[in-house]
């Protein structure tokens, strides 16, 4: 670390530098088998300014009980990729495998939790929770105990009478999150299922989300234009860029496990943001509009300074 | 804060004094309309005909005729009639109104064998309850099934609204002459003037569905037939009872037109009988009596509506647990239900 501090070029890749027991954990997770390929994968589809390449020729392979997010700017096909993934989506080129099966189609060994919220309104949460297990023809009083179970899992246990419109943002997205686990899938894809958040009901929402990967036999694939979401989530961050929606790269994040949101200032975790930044968002080009100050003349009276 | 502005909803204590001014404005300018002499009275009805031979008491004259008539005799050195503003016999009074509408319940029918108005409303409620349930039998499932599948409803809804714009009472005489002279024809005519809208307005709500939940539904195992059962009927189940509530006006619409074809029956013979004999107050009553089943039923209907729907409320609803009992009495807990 202190031969980074010395020489810029080296601080660039300080994010490589993993402590032993970060490495010994990447040993581990590329020996467990990958559950989730993506192939040649492209997407392509009209919309009003045309046809538009969402995703372009992008190889990526998961292994079981990976956590893994998406990253990049806006427009880069993040969401596409998560769509696709689900099935909601076709493909122009290329294939998904889950376990070896080519995806055809949304089905429930694919869970979803969306940015909206999509639970049933006219259902209550247990109602709401049992959903995939109706779909599977499952009967009424296991299902119902195997709800409730889920319900008290994620801290809801005792509004499993309420209705969604009863609850708050962050309460939604955990029944969301019960619902989607309940029916049973290998894959959970999350598409910014926080953003709609307030901050601290996000890190605390973090939080949940990191233990129940703990205590669940899941996969997550996590869409997020957060970085610090990205890094305090993940094993390994798919950076993906923009127009058409190609990797960029697909980085292990050196921060170790368990994650705590006081994590957040070790120099592995700022080494990491600053790479992310690097690549999300290059140093701006002279007079991009964006960037470019705005052209104001005083509109005050002198002496009556803000700042 | 002020009681018009634009986009507030105004304080709920002026709410009722707003709904009663809704008919409260009206009702008082067709009571100054007809009690003030100066407004309007375009008529001069006789209470004495003087000498001009022809006029009787009681007769209405336009009012340059009356002049006329009351400057001839007063040339011609005869005793002019005199009489008192009056408004056409087609404008009555509110008060006759309101005594017809009471005296059309008390008194009997002027021809035997004519039916009492009572009888009469029967009549057209069952022409139309007939004539929407078959419509809504057929269109809520079908419409249901086209705003669910587009292939289904490129299938169809051209054809559909290719019949839609012909009015369904050129369809009167082809009725009679399938369905013979009694309610039959009336009960087809509604029929044809609800079904096709009714088609076209559900799978339009069908179709307005938040996809985000389909596809939530999708990722959850929900496919074809079970994704149309369990998440596109319960989440359109409220827009589409809104609708079928504006559609039972639309019926009462045919509901005049059926009733004179074939035989002449129910509210609208009334109407017609009453017209003829000039008594126009039974006329206004016999209307008015439709504007009130109509506000009525609305009301009732969305009443009923609001507690049917509970998930959009905040406390249970005792009407929607006796409505869960009805359908599914061993889920509903019945032993909840006090009504």
């Amino acid at each position: 670390m202190s031969l980074a501090s010395q020489n810029p070029s080296s601080l660039d890749l300080a994010y490589r530098v993993q402590s032993e027991a970060v490495a010994a954990r990447f040993t581990k997770l590329h020996t467990r088998p990958v559950i989730l390929q993506a192939e040649h994968l492209s997407c392509e589809f009209d919309s009003e300014r045309g046809r538009v390449t969402a995703l372009r020729d992008i190889n990526v392979s998961i292994h079981r009980r990976e956590l893994m997010c998406v990253i990049g700017p806006s427009g880069c096909g993040k969401s596409t990729f998560a769509r696709v993934i689900a099935g909601l989506q076709p493909v122009s080129a290329g294939r998904i495998l889950v376990d070896g099966q080519p995806v055809n189609g949304p089905g429930p060994d694919r869970g979803m939790v969306f940015q909206g919220y999509t639970l049933f309104p006219w259902l209550t949460l247990t109602q709401n929770v049992r959903f995939g297990l109706d779909m599977q023809g499952r009967s009424d009083g296991p299902a119902d105990r195997e709800a409730r179970q889920w319900l008290d899992l994620v801290g809801l246990g005792k509004f499993h009478d309420s209705y969604p419109h009863q609850l708050s943002g962050g309460m939604k997205q955990r029944v969301a999150i019960a619902r989607a686990l309940a029916a049973g899938p290998k894959i959970l894809l999350m598409d910014e299922p926080f953003g709609a958040l307030d901050p601290s009901t996000r890190a605390q929402m973090q939080a949940h989300l990191l233990e129940i990967w703990r205590n669940v036999d899941i996969t997550i694939v996590f869409i997020t234009h957060d970085m610090d979401e990205a890094i305090l989530l993940a094993d390994r961050i798919l950076v993906l860029k923009a127009n058409p929606g190609e990797v960029q790269e697909f980085i292990e994040v050196p921060v170790p496990r368990p994650r705590r949101l006081d994590q957040f200032a070790t120099p592995e975790f700022q080494a990491m943001r600053k790479h992310l930044d690097s690549l999300i968002h290059p140093a701006p080009s002279a007079g991009a509009p964006d960037h470019a100050p705005l052209p104001f003349i005083r509109l005050t009276q002198a002496g009556d300074d803000v700042e | 804060m002020p009681l018009f502005a634009v986009r507030r909803e105004p304080p709920a204590r002026y709410r009722w004094l707003l709904w009663v001014l809704a008919f409260a404005l009206p009702l008082a300018m067709w009571s100054a309309i007809s009690y003030v002499p100066w407004l309007w009275h375009p008529q001069v009805k006789i209470t004495d005909a003087g000498s001009v031979a022809w006029i009787k008491p009681g007769l209405r004259l336009d009012r340059a005729d009356f002049q006329a008539q009351v400057t001839k005799a007063s040339s011609a050195g005869l005793v002019p009639p005199s009489g008192e503003p009056a408004n056409p016999l087609y404008l009555p009074p509110p008060h006759a109104v309101g005594r017809a509408l009471y005296g059309a319940f008390t008194t009997p029918p002027t021809l035997k064998g004519d039916l009492w108005l009572h009888e009469s409303i029967v009549m057209s409620i069952k022409t139309i309850f007939l004539g929407f349930a078959l419509s809504s039998f057929v269109a809520l499932p079908l419409g249901l099934l086209c705003g669910s599948y587009p292939a289904l409803s490129r299938m169809t809804e051209p054809f559909v609204d290719f019949v839609r714009y012909m009015p369904a009472p050129a369809f009167g005489a082809l009725m009679v002459a399938i369905f013979g002279i009694h309610l039959e024809p009336k009960i087809g005519i509604v029929f044809l003037g609800t079904f096709f809208t009714q088609v076209l307005v559900t799978a339009g709500t069908v179709r307005r569905v938040d996809p985000a939940l389909l596809e939530a539904a999708q990722t959850l195992g929900a496919k074809r037939g079970l994704l149309v059962r369990r998440v596109i009927l319960p989440a359109c189940l409220p827009d589409l009872y809104n609708d079928t509530r504006i559609l039972i006006g639309c019926a009462w619409t045919y509901l005049v037109v059926a009733e004179v074809v074939g035989v002449s029956s129910g509210i609208t013979f009334f109407i017609n009988q009453q017209a003829k004999y000039r008594n126009f107050d039974n006329v206004y009553a016999a209307i008015m009596i439709i504007g009130l089943i109509g506000l009525a039923t609305d009301q009732l209907l969305s009443f009923i509506g609001a507690r049917l729907f509970g998930w959009k409320l905040t406390r249970r609803s005792r009407t929607r647990t006796f409505f869960a009992w009805l359908v599914a009495p061993a889920k509903a807990n019945p032993s909840s239900i006090r009504v």
